[in-house]
């Protein structure tokens, strides 16, 4: 091999490793957006819903409240009769089978939505209104394009008679898509077209309040301690290798420590935001501190050091100076460590946040779910439409994330002094 | 209740620094004498010296009633001839009788209930009162001793730095709580796990199916049960799909995320290294949970469509798709760490080698990675923690059987796993199925402990060796 080819051959290597690196950069960046746009091409659709456009009669016989009555009596009254004959009178039926399939086009909740519209203006006994009500959903999801229809009968959940309906609300131009309000104000539900995630953003909500409020406050503190006032010993030694530990440890490991002390020793109530985020305010202190103490150290001592040049105390000089130097940089870590905290699982499901929560969440210790657990219930749900609610709650929950991160590098470049 | 006296607290306590700032001015004024301190530091004093013993008081107070009426009330229920056989029927009997106070219990209600139901309300309000008296009684009694300290002109500043650097000093020992607390809770369950199961049954055991240990009486198992016992807590297969897991997740990461974290800090312009680096980081910041339902809904029938196609069969539940998905979400923690490690070479060793001819990558190969080798290898250890502490990836897309397999197309299960499966729905305490789940968080605990402890050794001492 003579000189040149040697040189040549090191020239490839170079180039070739060259390439490794590049290729690695673009997989993972391929990953990421592989990862996003899988999850927002599912999840998009979940935030319409399709509606079916029926006429509802308000027929006095089939209803024992007169116009004008009060919002007591309508809520207790029984709209049973008439939801199933606005539903039935939607498409001729021949038998009690073709009935039950007409009927399971539309949302379980149809009762309700109807009394919604009688209740907004309860002057309709003996009157005709055109009224949009949630379809099932199975319907939605067919109309959605979601559902294959060419798979043999026996193997579809939707039957041949309900596709013809379907067909022909569909030329009739009485199927609609609609702003999915439900996926916002409702709590969970076993019905797809009814789920939402209205508890679990209030009780997300409570958890990340609730630990900002502890873990905040304690984080500040420590650092200022350990970086100003700390003594060289080996109790600080001690703390420092705790909290470094702690910053490490397992998140599902905190779960345990929930259950075990919060939940089977002080006996806090299960299921609840208030457990949920005094656990995630032990889990998230340690990744509080070690930012803090950072911005805490990158004030140069000159300034402290004036400070206590003109008379100030050891405190004023870190009360009055450093902290507030130090404020963007702790800002910014405390909102990526509640970041953290908002994506965070396993501790949750330790602590009973799995439960089946309905109704929605009005103080932190009403039981509830919160944004990354309800992905998790959902995920494991074999229907259809819970695939895109699910896909539809990682965007919110993304999104937030996006803002919180996007706010912390804000506060940093913004308010940030660069001292050199 | 609680919020009440805090309110009161705090109101009373803001009263008693406008109080103690005019007091001392005034005293200043009339007896024409010079104050050593602000007369604000007067009002800070007060303010700390009434608010803190009593919310300390409350806080301690409350995290011990419940627990204490509880003891009280099982016992009197007891000694009234309420039978319960283990600490679950008398809890559900404490239940009954919080109910029933409460007036939200709808079932039979028999005089023992009844009677149990009068005391806990008798008591309750014993608890409530006494806790506001003494309250009161701390407040008076503080705010007294630290108005005759005003009085006496003491030196109001240094008194409440040093009370604030207690604070300081408190906040900080918080972390040394948690890990005490940590342990604790880990170790107490623990300990009762292994007093049923021996250590060494466990640690070597080779099947692990805590479903077949039904609840009973751990105090009399027969030689038999034990036996039976024993292959239901066997922790092999569960350290073997973990480490198989990891290890198909770092065959991911480590590649990628070293070559991307040697090519951010070598070759990549600032510019390039400016967009991609926090886009990598994205990564880091996506929630596990939204990996987990990736790896469960998308990855893992892929690859068993893949499979099918070249006539392999491919558990949905995968340890590949669980362990790929895992390695991506860790390709950052070996990018970011390797590229800071790789940046803190000192540039004379590059200079040295480009001197004496060797190329970029020659360099890199043989100067810049041995150079920075042992925080390489901390920051893959690092990232070896994070993946046997991941637990939302492995619960959605790992299996729950627990298989002693190398075939990463089968399914395998994890210590996490296990965790969550045992600890989800209907816990019956005090049963070797809920204690076995204390017993893996202690070993997965320890695992990770040794395992961050050794690298961050390892990081230090590479970091003192070039600063």
């Amino acid at each position: 091999m003579t000189k040149e080819e040697r040189l040549k051959k090191r020239h490839r290597a170079e180039k070739r490793f060259r390439f490794y690196g590049l290729s690695s950069i673009v997989v993972a960046l391929l990953f990421v957006i592989i990862l996003v746009n899988n999850i927002f091409s599912k999840g998009s659709s979940a935030f319409m819903k399709t509606v079916i456009n029926v006429e509802v009669f308000f027929d006095p016989e089939l209803i024992e409240i007169k116009n004008g009555a009060t919002e007591d009596e309508i809520l207790s009254a029984d709209f049973f009769d008439i939801t199933i004959e606005t539903l039935l009178k939607s498409y001729p039926t021949k038998n009690i089978d073709e009935e039950d399939g007409l009927i399971d086009l539309f949302t379980t909740d149809a009762e309700i939505e109807i009394k919604k519209a009688f209740l907004d203006n309860n002057n309709l006994i003996g009157k005709k209104i055109n009224l949009e009500i949630t379809a099932s959903d199975d319907i939605d999801q067919l109309h959605k394009g979601n559902y294959p229809r060419d798979l043999p009968e026996d193997r579809r959940r939707i039957s041949n008679f309900q596709l013809e309906i379907y067909d022909n609300f569909v030329e009739s131009n009485k199927i609609d898509k609609n702003f999915n309000n439900y996926f916002f104000n409702n709590g969970d539900s076993r019905d797809p077209e009814l789920a939402g995630i209205g508890g679990a953003l209030v009780g997300s909500f409570y958890s990340i309040l609730i630990c900002l409020l502890l873990a905040f406050p304690v984080a500040v503190l420590a650092s200022i301690y350990l970086e100003e006032f700390a003594p060289k010993n080996k109790i600080t030694d001690f703390i420092e290798i705790n909290i470094n530990n702690l910053a490490a440890v397992p998140s599902i490991v905190y779960g345990l420590l929930a259950l075990q002390i919060l939940l089977a020793t002080i006996q806090l109530p299960r299921s609840t935001p208030l457990v949920a985020g005094i656990t995630l305010a032990l889990m998230t202190l340690p990744r509080i501190i070690i930012p803090c103490r950072a911005s805490l150290k990158a004030v140069p001592p000159s300034i402290r050091e004036g400070a206590l040049a003109v008379g100030a105390s050891k405190f004023q000089s870190v009360f009055h100076h450093v902290v507030p130097l130090a404020l963007p940089g702790t800002l910014s870590g405390t909102i990526i460590g509640l970041a953290q905290a908002l994506g965070e699982t396993a501790p949750l499901i330790l602590i009973g946040m799995v439960a089946f929560v309905v109704d929605i969440p009005s103080t932190p210790v009403d039981p509830s779910s919160s944004l990354p657990v309800q992905v998790y219930l959902w995920s494991e749900s074999a229907e259809r439409g819970f695939v895109e609610k699910t896909s539809a709650t990682i965007m919110m929950l993304l999104s937030f994330l996006i803002v919180m991160n996007i706010l912390a590098v804000y506060l940093r470049q913004k308010f940030e002094k660069r001292w050199n | 209740m609680n919020f009440v006296l805090i309110f009161l607290i705090t109101i009373f306590s803001l009263s008693l620094f406008f109080y103690g700032r005019s007091k001392t001015k005034s005293i200043s004024v009339e007896n024409n004498i010079k104050l050593n301190a602000l007369p604000k530091f007067y009002g800070y004093y007060l303010v700390l010296w009434c608010s803190i013993p009593a919310l300390v008081f409350l806080l301690v107070w409350s995290l011990f009633e419940p627990v204490i009426i509880k003891t009280i009330i099982i016992e009197t229920a007891a000694n009234q001839g309420a039978i319960f056989n283990d600490t679950n029927e008398a809890n559900l009997i404490y239940e009954k009788i919080k109910a029933i106070h409460l007036g939200t219990y709808f079932g039979d209600i028999d005089s023992i209930l009844k009677e149990s139901a009068i005391s806990y309300a008798k008591f309750i309000n014993l608890f409530t009162n006494s806790k506001i008296v003494l309250i009161f009684g701390i407040i008076i009694a503080s705010v007294i001793y630290s108005l005759k300290k005003i009085k006496n002109n003491n030196k109001a500043r240094e008194d409440v730095e040093t009370i604030l650097k207690g604070l300081l000093f408190v906040s900080s020992l918080i972390a040394i709580l948690t890990t005490l607390g940590i342990i604790f809770s880990l170790l107490f369950e623990s300990i009762k796990f292994f007093s049923v199961i021996n250590i060494f049954d466990y640690l070597f055991g080779t099947s692990w199916s805590p479903q077949k240990a039904f609840v009973r009486d751990a105090s009399a198992i027969t030689a038999d049960e034990y036996e039976e016992l024993k292959d239901a807590f066997g922790f092999i297969p569960l350290i073997a799909g973990t480490s198989f897991i990891a290890f198909i997740a770092m065959l991911v990461a480590v590649p990628i995320g070293l070559f991307s974290g040697i090519y951010m800090a070598e070759y990549a312009s600032m510019k390039v290294r400016r967009v991609s680096k926090p886009i990598i980081e994205i990564l880091a910041g996506i929630p596990t949970v939204v990996y987990g339902f990736f790896a469960a809904l998308t990855v893992g029938p892929f690859f068993r469509q893949l499979g099918e196609s070249f006539g392999l069969t491919v558990s949905s539940e995968s340890a590949l798709a669980a362990g790929l998905i895992m390695g991506i979400m860790i390709i950052p923690y070996v990018s970011s760490l390797s590229d800071d490690v790789i940046n803190s070479v000192p540039q004379s060793l590059r200079d040295g080698s480009y001197a004496v001819g060797a190329t970029k990558s020659e360099t890199i190969k043989q100067v810049v990675i041995p150079a920075a080798l042992p925080g390489i290898i901390g920051s893959v250890l690092l990232a070896v923690s994070r993946a046997i502490g991941e637990t939302m990836i492995v619960v959605m897309a790992a299996g729950l059987a627990a298989n002693l397999t190398i075939n990463p197309l089968d399914s395998t299960t994890t210590i996490t796993t296990q965790i969550v499966m045992i600890l989800v729905g209907d816990q019956e305490f005090d049963s070797p199925k809920t204690q076995s789940a204390f017993a893996l968080g202690l070993t997965l605990f320890i695992a990770t402990l040794i395992l961050n402890f050794i690298a961050q050794r390892a990081v230090k001492k590479y970091r003192e060796k070039y600063d």
